[in-house]
């Protein structure tokens, strides 16, 4: 039956698009094949998390070799949940990029784009559903180093640099992983993630398991873009193609996340990792830090792709704020603002990119009058800020529900006034684009070039739109982010 | 049920105005009669419901599921029934007003203006009806943001800053402490509906409901409780009709609304009373009553004025509500229908004396009832009930205050009552005594600096005739408020 190998296909499909593009080369139909593809993981990944929901966890054994000999994906509401916010926010941008692509990347690049496209959603793809620690670095490499290329496409010959810097931030980062799960390899003799949880209690407590608890949150956290590790984002988000910077704060920095949760409540277990040691109190000073500290540097910035992607380090703080709770409330949480957030800010850049195509740049003093010249543009740009504040009626204060009543529930009151003071900051840095679009005269010396065209436009309104769906019914959502936590909480048996 | 429809017609209503006037907005003619029949056909259907809330029946109607564990939906019952009265009748008479207002004054943006309007209505109504606290808070943001727009509407600089004053308020204060109150309550009581007697009754002690009720208090901004009342008068820099029926009517008690519903439906009177965590609110609304009323002698500015005037009389509802007894509960629901006749008609009154002879300052006023008679007998009527005399209707809310007060033995209420009424006539009769027993300025001799405004008339018709309406509304409801009694007896009775 087709349906017992959805797991695999969720990865094949994109994996084969790549080559078959590069095959094609011309720019429309390697575009077609790229927007099939997304669409096609959609409708992969929905089955398969109801599949995960109803039957609990779904094992596939890659070749008919059965785990732990051979690798395996492992399957259950969690990393479904994760990978169909992959994959819709994949069938959000792909329909962009042809337009958005053709604006910013040199034609006979197209296809390439379209590839790594192709191979970074295959990498997202393959770290969320794999089972094997080493499998998933594998996929961590595809994935990073699509993402180095794409990042590098962008018009600004500073997206180099940018990319340079992530490719070494990424590098370090993968590397300490790896050290990490050597370290694990050696205590275990295993790489399947389900095996290893299984016979690390085992072991006792040694210096080894936590040294490699150590390396792996480090280097996840690199990826993560986990304050202070987040210097490679601005820069990475602010120079890639508008397309790539919508992609990318969607999906990669989530999907890490993902990787950090797995391995704290599924493999290590929520004994080792915070009832025995200081990690939960860590990950909430870095947590508390990373609500402040960018969105104030946020405030500050000239440039509007600058700013988001201040806000963006900002808002991975809510997540891992949430983590740290290590209550099921606290998971629910992360993984609603995981699915929330991604839609908010990759709904922003889409936006932002139909902007920065008819102003051409996005240094913030550009954007006056906007509100006059580009109404539509400006209007959901402002929703998707609102979003960002979590103002009730959008995506974004369903996250704050979740985590201050998940603080609160923890006896843990004082977290309240810190989300909400944070959120304050937000109202600050949103707050400056709507002053600047509504309150200053459009310049004279370029004349307004109306509204981005449709087919950029259309694709983020969507996107806008679904945040507020899915902030005035979040019964989905939010019930998926319940199942998804129960999930991890409750380990892969 | 019919009762649902009616629900679902409050809200669309004013929804289907916004579309419809932003569709009309090149046939100005077109736009206004729009407004109107959008204002008429919502009151008509707010009052559709009258006779089955007040004679018990709670209608209710789910909208969305918004969150897995609490959805948005909406119930009418007497409290909601009142403001949502006030605010749609207020808006049709309003809406006549802004037409003169508006072209009298050659505004621009008219059609944004009137799409801002309805949806500050629409928001009112959400929050009269709102049936549980999210759904209140989600219409109470809502409200916030629509009327950022109106407040900026100038578009100049000093728009713009006040607009971050008034933003920043009322936005901070709901964000950290309304939205903060709303989920401890949520995490502590389980629920978020509304509930006669009060939902955190027995589920938190006196520490705990003290902190709560300040987050409460301080949380709903718009009721301008000291020290977060910046935002009334910084929201003054919007065109006169907004000032009216927003910052005197639909903004404010909302707020002050929303303080009553949460004191009787979310903490419970008898609850907070036999807790004593509410005993220090009176205490600040009775310092907010006294120090606004002493800001607005001196303020020289008449939108100043009415500003300061509106915190201190919002502070009486708060007070009402926090002195817990039945009655003072309902001093304090009459107190949001006598208010809002009479604020909306002293602004009216300053909007016209803008829109005819380009005055704004109080000392300005010098003889002007001569030249616009009916404009400034409709503001002593205004300022009559402020002050709290007969024939007007603040005279009723203010004796089902004092009455309170003085039941419950509470002398710093019954002080600040006394106290304030003179302060509130000391700012209010002098600019009647200018108007109608002070000589006009007399002009110089040559032509130099002659004020071309000073031989005006009075206002355009559609702006004497609103205010006459709200003139004579305040008379009325003081003779027969018999529907109002109802309905605020039932708030406060629980039968």
């Amino acid at each position: 039956m087709l349906n017992s190998h959805l797991p695999i296909l969720l990865v094949v499909v994109p994996l084969l698009a790549a080559p078959l593009i590069v095959l094609l080369r011309r720019s429309l139909p390697s575009w077609i094949v790229a927007t099939a593809a997304s669409v096609a993981t959609l409708a992969i990944a929905l089955p398969l998390l109801q599949q995960a929901v109803s039957e609990g966890v779904i094992s596939y054994a890659i070749g008919n070799w059965p785990p732990p000999l051979g690798i395996e994906y492992r399957v259950d509401a969690a990393n479904a949940f994760v990978a169909v916010i992959v994959s819709l926010i994949g069938v959000f941008v792909m329909p962009y990029c042809r337009r958005g692509v053709a604006a910013e990347v040199r034609s006979e690049e197209h296809y390439l784009f379209y590839a790594m496209m192709m191979l970074c959603l295959s990498g997202l793809l393959g770290i969320l559903l794999t089972g094997d620690a080493f499998n998933l670095f594998v996929f961590l490499e595809i994935s990073s180093l699509a993402t180095y290329v794409l990042i590098a496409m962008g018009r600004d010959r500073r997206a180099l640099v940018a990319s340079y810097q992530y490719l070494l931030m990424g590098t370090i980062g993968a590397t300490l992983y790896v050290i990490g799960i050597g370290l694990l390899y050696l205590q275990t003799g295993t790489l399947n993630l389900a095996d290893m949880a299984a016979r690390l209690p085992a072991m006792g407590d040694p210096r080894a398991t936590l040294a490699a608890l150590a390396f792996i949150t480090v280097g996840i956290s690199l990826k993560i873009a986990l304050f202070p590790l987040h210097l490679w984002l601005p820069n990475a988000y602010a120079y890639s193609p508008s397309a790539v910077s919508a992609f990318l704060a969607a999906t990669a920095t989530k999907v890490s996340i993902y990787v950090l949760m797995r391995y704290f409540f599924t493999i290590f277990g929520e004994t080792v990792v915070f009832d025995a040691r200081y990690t939960g109190v860590i990950l909430l000073a870095l947590s508390l830090a990373a609500m402040f500290v960018p969105a104030v540097v946020a405030i500050f910035q000239t440039d509007l792709k600058r700013l988001l992607a201040y806000s963006s380090v900002s808002q991975i703080g809510y997540i891992t704020l949430g983590i740290s709770l290590h209550s099921v409330g606290g998971l629910t949480a992360a993984l609603a603002h995981l699915f929330n957030h991604a839609l908010t800010k990759g709904g922003m850049f889409l936006v932002l990119g139909g902007i920065v195509l008819r102003l051409g740049g996005s240094a913030l003093d550009r954007m006056a009058g906007l509100g006059r010249t580009m109404p539509i543009a400006a209007f959901a740009f402002v929703i998707g800020g609102l979003s960002l504040i979590g103002i009730p009626g959008t995506a974004g204060f369903v996250s704050k529900w979740y985590l201050v009543t998940a603080a609160m529930a923890e006896g843990q009151w004082w977290l309240a006034g810190a989300v909400m003071l944070s959120s304050l900051l937000a109202v600050i840095y949103v707050w400056r684009f709507v002053e600047i679009a509504y309150f200053r005269e459009p310049p004279d010396d370029h004349p307004p070039s109306g509204e981005a065209p449709l087919s950029l436009l259309v694709p983020a309104l969507l996107m806008i739109a679904a945040c507020v769906w899915f902030g005035l019914d979040a019964s989905w959502s939010g019930s998926m982010a319940r199942a998804a936590a129960e999930a991890l909480a409750g380990g892969w048996k | 049920m019919s009762g649902s429809m009616a629900l679902a017609g409050i809200l669309m209503t004013p929804l289907m105005g916004m579309v419809l006037v932003s569709v009309a907005g090149r046939w100005p003619n077109l736009r206004e009669g729009v407004t109107l029949t959008t204002a008429v056909v919502l009151f008509a259907q707010v009052l559709s419901l009258y006779g089955a809330v007040a004679d018990g029946a709670r209608p209710e109607l789910l909208l969305l599921p918004m969150l897995p564990e609490v959805s948005l939906q909406l119930t009418a019952e007497p409290l909601g029934m009142l403001f949502g009265l006030i605010a749609s009748g207020l808006w049709i008479i309003s809406s006549i007003y802004s037409i003169g207002y508006m072209r009298g004054n050659d505004e621009g943006h008219q059609t944004r203006f009137f799409v801002c309007f309805a949806g500050a209505i629409f928001a009112a109504q959400g929050i009269a009806f709102a049936g549980n606290m999210l759904t209140l808070f989600l219409f109470y943001e809502a409200m916030t943001l629509i009327t950022y727009p109106l407040v900026t509407h100038h578009g100049t600089e000093h728009a713009k800053k006040s607009a971050r004053i008034y933003l920043g308020v009322l936005m901070g204060t709901s964000i950290v402490f309304l939205l903060t109150g709303m989920l401890a309550t949520w995490v502590l009581a389980g629920t978020l509906d509304f509930r006669q007697g009060g939902i955190l009754a027995g589920q938190v002690g006196a520490t705990g409901t003290a902190v709560l009720m300040a987050l409460y208090m301080f949380g709903i901004g718009k009721a301008a409780l000291m020290p977060f009342h910046r935002w009334l008068p910084a929201a003054m820099v919007a065109p006169t009709p907004v000032s009216a029926l927003l910052h005197a009517v639909a903004v404010v008690k909302a707020g002050v609304f929303s303080i009553v519903k949460v004191v009787v439906y979310v903490f419970g009177a008898d609850n907070l009373m036999s807790l004593g965590s509410a005993d220090w609110v009176p205490l600040i609304a009775g310092y907010t009553i006294v120090a606004a009323s002493i800001v607005a002698l001196r303020a020289d500015n008449l939108k100043r004025r009415l500003a300061y005037s509106t915190v201190s009389q919002l502070s009486y509802v708060t007070l009402a509500a926090t002195l817990l007894a039945p009655i003072s509960i309902v001093g304090a629901a009459m107190h949001i229908a006598a208010h809002a006749v009479g604020k909306i008609t002293l602004f009216f009154a300053a909007g016209s004396i803008y829109t005819a002879a380009h005055k704004t300052e109080v000392s300005q006023l010098d003889g002007i009832g001569r030249k616009m008679p009916w404009t400034m007998l409709a503001f002593a009527v205004g300022a009559l009930s402020m002050i709290g005399l007969p024939p007007a209707a603040g005279f009723i809310s203010k004796w089902y205050i004092l009455s309170a007060a003085m039941g419950a033995e509470h002398w710093i209420a019954v002080a600040v009552l006394v106290i304030s009424t003179l302060l509130n006539a000391g700012y209010f009769l002098p600019i009647v005594w200018r108007a109608f027993f002070r000589a006009p300025p007399a002009h110089h001799g040559d032509d130099h600096g002659h004020d071309h405004h000073d031989d005006h008339g009075e206002a355009p018709w559609p702006m004497v005739l609103a205010q006459g309406v709200t003139a004579t509304l305040t008379i009325i409801l003081f003779i027969y408020h018999e529907p109002v009694l109802k309905l605020a007896r039932a708030v406060a009775g629980g039968d």
